[in-house]
């Protein structure tokens, strides 16, 4: 058990990096303007598959990082991060058990909050200039979730050396 | 809290270099692979370039000087030449409906936040935010920058704000009678106190009258090249003007390392020819600084 649970949180950084990493990413204006927040989506993953160990703390420690990463306002995505997680925490049980597309859409409302948040904690620093590409990621992440759940979850049970391991 | 992020950001940093180096990677491998023959024309293309510049820096250089020496007969003090340091982009994309980039010079160079960037051909934008391995650099066309601006032809004062296109800066405030021409150079102003005056920012392109409204609509386009650009130049003014009227202690140049320091107070005795103008008050900064500009030359 001990094993196991060194293994977890080897591969649970691993992922947050390249998270990070993809979130960053420059891209072609187009593509640019689809990359969802893909720390999230990690950490919503993490959060439902290790509800023991990733918490709202982590989520708190994440995203102020993922602030200092982007230039945000520091503790914009700190919250953000830590009240999806707290959503997810509670929920986890439930959330398990629902089918894969189903699963999907909570995600589309849990992203949907994340980036009305975003808006609004920016919309108070300085005013905004709304367009439709600002609600593109929520879409995107939604379509993706399925491939992030099904990427990570392989990754979290086999890891790098695949099924024979 | 400023403190705070500038610690993490250090954790943060080699997150940005990872991702910043494949395209890094590539661009080298791509200049590796450049034959002898294209390096042999472009050192050619190269070298007049640099013949002809100087040419003309030698007759800005005896320009400056009358400059220096008339604005002293009225009695007026003289803003003198910048410094700047080369700093990289990292090829990182904060957030995607923000014109911010990363470079990789921050407060370790005395980088400071508002302090103006330039690149070979025009204004790129401010500092933002100076982190101690990195700055954050907001592009003029930015939709939340505004940056002072005058028609280099009749000195038409003006606001251009970016419109968060890489391609377009849009001047809203100037009405229907304004006289101005696609075509126009419009150089910044230097009246909001961040960017020097006398630097190109962007060409007018496009004026529309609107007759049922106050204002024209105008759009211009940058002439930094904000999407190519790898290499920045960041700026140091000297904020507080030199004296020219009363002389200045002699000991205070001599500490300096530079031998060449030309004494600013002089330049009443009408004898320089050779004169190379240095902010002074940067020093600690130096070693850093691969070339010197001058303020007023740009202009022209």
């Amino acid at each position: 058990m001990q094993h196991n649970n060194q293994h977890n949180t080897q591969r649970y950084l691993v992922t947050l990096l390249l998270a990070m990493c993809l979130k960053i990413l420059p891209l072609p204006v187009v593509l640019n303007y689809l990359n969802p927040d893909w720390v999230l989506l990690v950490l919503i993953y993490w959060t439902l598959a290790t509800p023991e160990r990733v918490g709202v703390f982590n989520a708190l420690v994440i995203g102020i990082l993922v602030d200092v990463l982007t230039g945000r306002l520091l503790g914009q995505h700190a919250l953000i991060y830590a009240l999806i997680s707290y959503t997810c925490l509670k929920l986890h049980k439930r959330l398990r058990h629902y089918p894969v597309p189903q699963q999907a859409l909570f995600i589309f409302l849990l992203l949907m909050f994340s980036q009305m948040m975003m808006f609004w904690i920016e919309n108070i620093q300085a005013p905004v200039q709304l367009t439709v590409s600002f609600w593109v990621p929520v879409f995107t992440g939604t379509i993706l979730w399925p491939l992030v759940y099904s990427g990570l979850r392989y990754f979290r049970i086999f890891g790098f050396h695949g099924r024979h391991d | 809290m400023d403190n705070t992020r500038s610690i993490l950001s250090v954790l943060v940093y080699p997150i940005q270099l990872l991702v910043s180096m494949p395209v890094d990677f590539v661009e080298d491998t791509y200049e590796m692979l450049i034959s002898y023959t294209d390096l042999k024309k472009e050192n050619a293309i190269l070298k007049q370039k640099q013949l002809i510049d100087s040419i003309k820096l030698l007759k800005f250089a005896a320009l400056e000087n009358e400059n220096i020496r008339l604005r002293s007969l009225l009695e007026n003090s003289f803003k003198l030449g910048e410094q700047v340091l080369v700093a990289e982009l990292l090829s990182v994309n904060l957030v995607p409906y923000e014109h911010v980039v990363v470079v990789n010079k921050g407060s370790r160079f005395g980088v400071y936040a508002k302090q103006p960037v330039l690149d070979g051909s025009g204004v790129v934008g401010q500092v933002i935010r100076s982190l101690p391995l990195s700055s954050e650099i907001m592009l003029i066309t930015d939709p939340n920058h505004a940056i002072p601006v005058q028609v280099n032809r009749n000195g038409l004062r003006t606001i251009a704000i970016g419109s968060g296109q890489l391609d377009r800066l849009i001047l809203p405030f100037l009405p229907n009678n304004a006289d101005i021409l696609p075509g126009d150079l419009l150089v910044t102003s230097g009246l909001g106190g961040t960017f020097p005056q006398g630097y190109p920012v962007a060409v007018v392109d496009n004026f529309t009258v609107q007759p049922n409204k106050p204002f024209a609509n105008i759009y211009a386009t940058p002439k930094a090249q904000l999407d190519r650009s790898r290499e920045l130049l960041i700026v140091w003014t000297d904020s507080t003007p030199v004296p020219l009227t009363f002389p200045q202690p002699k000991t205070q140049t001599q500490t300096q390392t530079q031998t060449q320091t030309q004494t600013q107070t002089k330049t009443k005795t009408k004898t320089k020819t050779k004169t190379k103008t240095k902010t002074e008050t940067e020093t600690e900064t130096e070693t850093e600084t691969e070339t010197e500009t001058s303020a007023e030359n740009a202009a022209q």
